[in-house]
């Protein structure tokens, strides 16, 4: 037991008060928009395989969302959300990171998934919650997870996997392995009371949990300047004892850079790490909103000319990695393959009717069963109702 | 009289309150400007100032301990929580705290001023977490009101005796209904009073009990079994907690036979509540079980919410049952 931190600070005979301008916080950027590396920056560890299965992921990343968007818009998907202008901290991050480290998304982080390789059909079965789904149809579109790839599923209720990720992480310790946890957060949701539980926790009880917070500008309409008045997300980090770091989260390389030293960190000293990358939410919140309320287009169009896949882009081809015909190329067959994909996945019937009673517990209980033969007996009374199910079991 | 939405009865039953009292506070996660994201709030930042519309950080515990906080205070807080599916993070501040204000203290202080609104129900492709209908949480929770309109007039009058009623009112607003509810809703002030049910329309053989969006199921199966010669008496329960037991049992002791309607999962759903309480108030006047009609005990699902859900041809069918028992 010892309360001797608070002896470490000078002793005053005058108040003194401290206030949230005390603690300077500077920005990592390696990479300019041209795509040029400043002259004195510590570059991550990148070799041209990796740089180049980034931008497949981003190129991949910004083609589904614009395919997505526009199927919304004709009326084949219910709901999308694009992550359009902050994909380099999903795909950076999960590129920073082992395949066994357990990525805890929020919602905005397909990126990580598609950097793991999530096939194309399991993102479409998800998003059309038809039969092939992963998750059985049972979540909004943008609910992705996965067992396989280590990616904790989506919740929609905001931060709750904050604390969470604490648990897993320490449970990653306990067992020794060479894993830590990725929580993505935005610094919207930093407001909620798990985030402040997770991190402190976090920091006491020694988890290797990177905290990965995606600050875009926005909570819906609510601008960042209404969210918080103290130093950003960073300056949380700090107050609770966390060894703290604050990004370009549209520099990959960035990104990059800090999560593989976060993770090193975190592996080697079994503590926390909070990194917290500045972006901009370019799109919407998700399909259901329209930020002309709330927001002007010149503050969209000084965001657009800091694109992270353009400035990726250009980094590529200074270091002769890429080209503008392989870039073609490239966004072409992955139109093709989205498209193709959707066509596919939207004609999958949906999941089975007896899907609606199965995972609420491991085993379905008596009652449960009692009312899925009550609804089916339903179902087959009045088979025109619900198209989806009649005639199918 | 205007033809309105029951979002646009909503705003005004706000601007009604926050003109009248200028301690009228109205907040929670983008209500300020945005207007909320489904506008019930729209301007009345414009109308009423920053200081009192606004939008508030990201935590629901933060908006309701806010609530209360200013609400004991003595002014008037009306808090929105963004989807009922996202009021737990404050379920402590609610049920420890609003509904046991007043007792704990003896009276010297309570947060009879606190209304809280929220959109709850299914209907719009949400999903387990934009669907969910949390009304038997806090039914559970002595010390609140829970109320829950089914079309613009019933808001308009409700939402405004909820803001003036002297306890915390859980307002629950029937999203699905927010712009597909239309109906004349007068322009001035007007109440309808807490704690009372509204019969809709008489009948002889059945009375079908429902509230919020579950009252266009109930009234469309009454017309289906209207067409089999039977007879509904149809009740709009209105205010959840405390509930009109004399209007229902009136209502079951000259039909004889009571069926509920509920959203929710069946198990511990408010329908159970109301079951227990009248038969034990009705039993020698029943000619048939209670028939509960309900959610399954499961999360709200999404693809297959059709089946998931109450709907008229399942209130038929129960009708049909209870009838022929």
């Amino acid at each position: 037991m010892s309360t001797e931190i608070y002896d470490d600070g000078p002793v005053v005979h005058q108040p003194t008060f401290i206030d949230g301008t005390s603690v300077e916080i500077p920005e990592l950027r390696i990479l300019d928009q041209d795509g040029v590396t400043y002259p004195n920056a510590d570059l991550p560890d990148i070799d041209q395989a990796l740089a180049t299965k980034i931008y497949h992921s981003l190129a991949f990343h910004r083609v589904l969302d614009e395919r997505m968007v526009a199927s919304q818009r004709q009326g084949r998907l219910s709901f999308y959300m694009t992550a359009l202008g902050e994909e380099a901290t999903s795909v950076g991050g999960a590129a920073g990171l082992k395949p066994q480290d357990m990525i805890m998304m929020q919602y905005r982080e397909q990126g990580a998934l598609i950097y793991r390789g999530f096939d194309l059909k399991d993102l479409m079965n998800q998003l059309f919650s038809n039969a092939g789904d992963l998750g059985k149809g049972r979540q909004m579109p943008i609910h992705y997870g996965s067992k396989a790839l280590n990616c904790m599923t989506v919740s929609s209720p905001l931060a709750t996997q904050i604390p969470q990720a604490t648990g897993y992480a320490y449970g990653q310790k306990m067992q020794g392995i060479d894993a830590v946890t990725i929580c993505y957060f935005g610094e919207g949701a930093a407001s909620e009371g798990d985030f402040h539980a997770g991190l402190n926790m976090a920091a006491v009880q020694e988890a290797p949990v990177i905290f990965f917070c995606r600050n875009n500008g926005y909570a819906i309409s609510t601008p960042s300047d209404e969210q918080f008045k103290g130093n950003g997300i960073a300056s949380r980090g700090v107050g609770y004892g966390i060894k703290t770091i604050r990004i370009d989260g549209n520099d990959i390389l960035a990104v990059l850079k800090a999560t593989q030293i976060a993770r090193a960190y975190a592996i080697k000293e079994n503590k926390p790490v909070l990194i917290e990358a500045m972006s901009y939410r370019l799109g919407a919140h998700s399909t259901s909103d329209d930020p002309s309320g709330y927001r002007t287009k010149e503050e969209e169009a000084k965001w657009q000319s800091h694109d992270p896949i353009l400035r990726m882009k250009n980094w590529l081809i200074n270091q002769n990695w890429w080209d503008e015909a392989q870039e073609t190329a490239l966004f072409e067959k992955y139109r093709e393959e989205v498209l193709a994909a959707v066509k596919v996945a939207e004609k999958i019937d949906k999941p089975h009717i007896d899907t609606m009673i199965t995972d609420v517990y491991d085993v379905p209980s008596a009652q449960l069963q009692a009312q899925l033969d009550e609804v089916k007996a339903h179902v087959n009374k009045y088979p025109e109702a619900y198209p989806f199910t009649a005639g199918k079991f | 009289m205007a033809q309105i939405n029951l979002l646009h009865a909503i705003n005004s039953a706000l601007d009604i309150a926050m003109a009248e009292d200028k301690s009228a506070v109205c907040f929670g996660e983008d209500v300020g400007h945005f207007g909320g994201v489904f506008r019930a709030t729209s301007g009345l930042q414009e109308k009423y100032g920053k200081a009192r519309c606004f939008n508030t950080p990201l935590v629901e515990q933060g908006i309701i301990g806010f609530a209360n906080g200013l609400a004991a205070q003595g002014s008037i807080a009306i808090a929105e929580i963004q989807f009922a599916d996202y009021i737990f993070p404050a379920f402590d501040q609610i049920v420890n705290e609003a509904a046991k204000f007043r007792y704990r203290s003896g009276n010297e202080f309570n947060v009879g001023k606190l209304t809280i609104r929220s959109p709850y129900g299914g209907g719009i492709a949400g999903g387990l977490y934009h669907s969910q209908s949390p009304e038997a949480y806090f039914a559970h929770t002595p010390g609140l009101k829970v109320v829950i309109p089914r079309n613009p007039y019933q808001a308009k009058g409700l939402l405004l005796a909820s803001i003036r009623d002297d306890n915390p009112v859980i307002f629950f607003e029937p999203k699905r209904l927010y712009r597909a509810s239309v109906g004349e809703v007068p322009e001035e002030d007007y109440q309808l009073p807490l704690g009372k049910a509204e019969v809709v329309q008489t009948g002889t053989d059945i009375t079908l009990l429902a509230w919020g969006a579950q009252m266009e199921i109930i009234e469309k199966a009454a017309q289906m079994a209207s067409n089999d010669g039977i007879s509904c008496e149809v009740v709009d329960l209105r205010t959840i907690l405390p509930w009109d037991i004399e209007t229902i049992s009136n209502s079951v002791m000259k039909t004889g036979r009571l069926l509920i309607s509920q959203e929710a999962p069946l198990t511990a759903g408010f329908a159970s509540e109301i079951a227990a309480t009248i038969q034990s108030e009705c039993f020698l006047h029943l000619e048939s079980p209670i028939a509960r009609v309900c959610g399954l005990d499961t999360p709200y699902p999404l693809a297959l919410e059709k089946e998931y859900v109450s709907d008229h041809l399942k209130v038929y069918e129960a009708i049909i049952k209870s009838v022929n028992f």
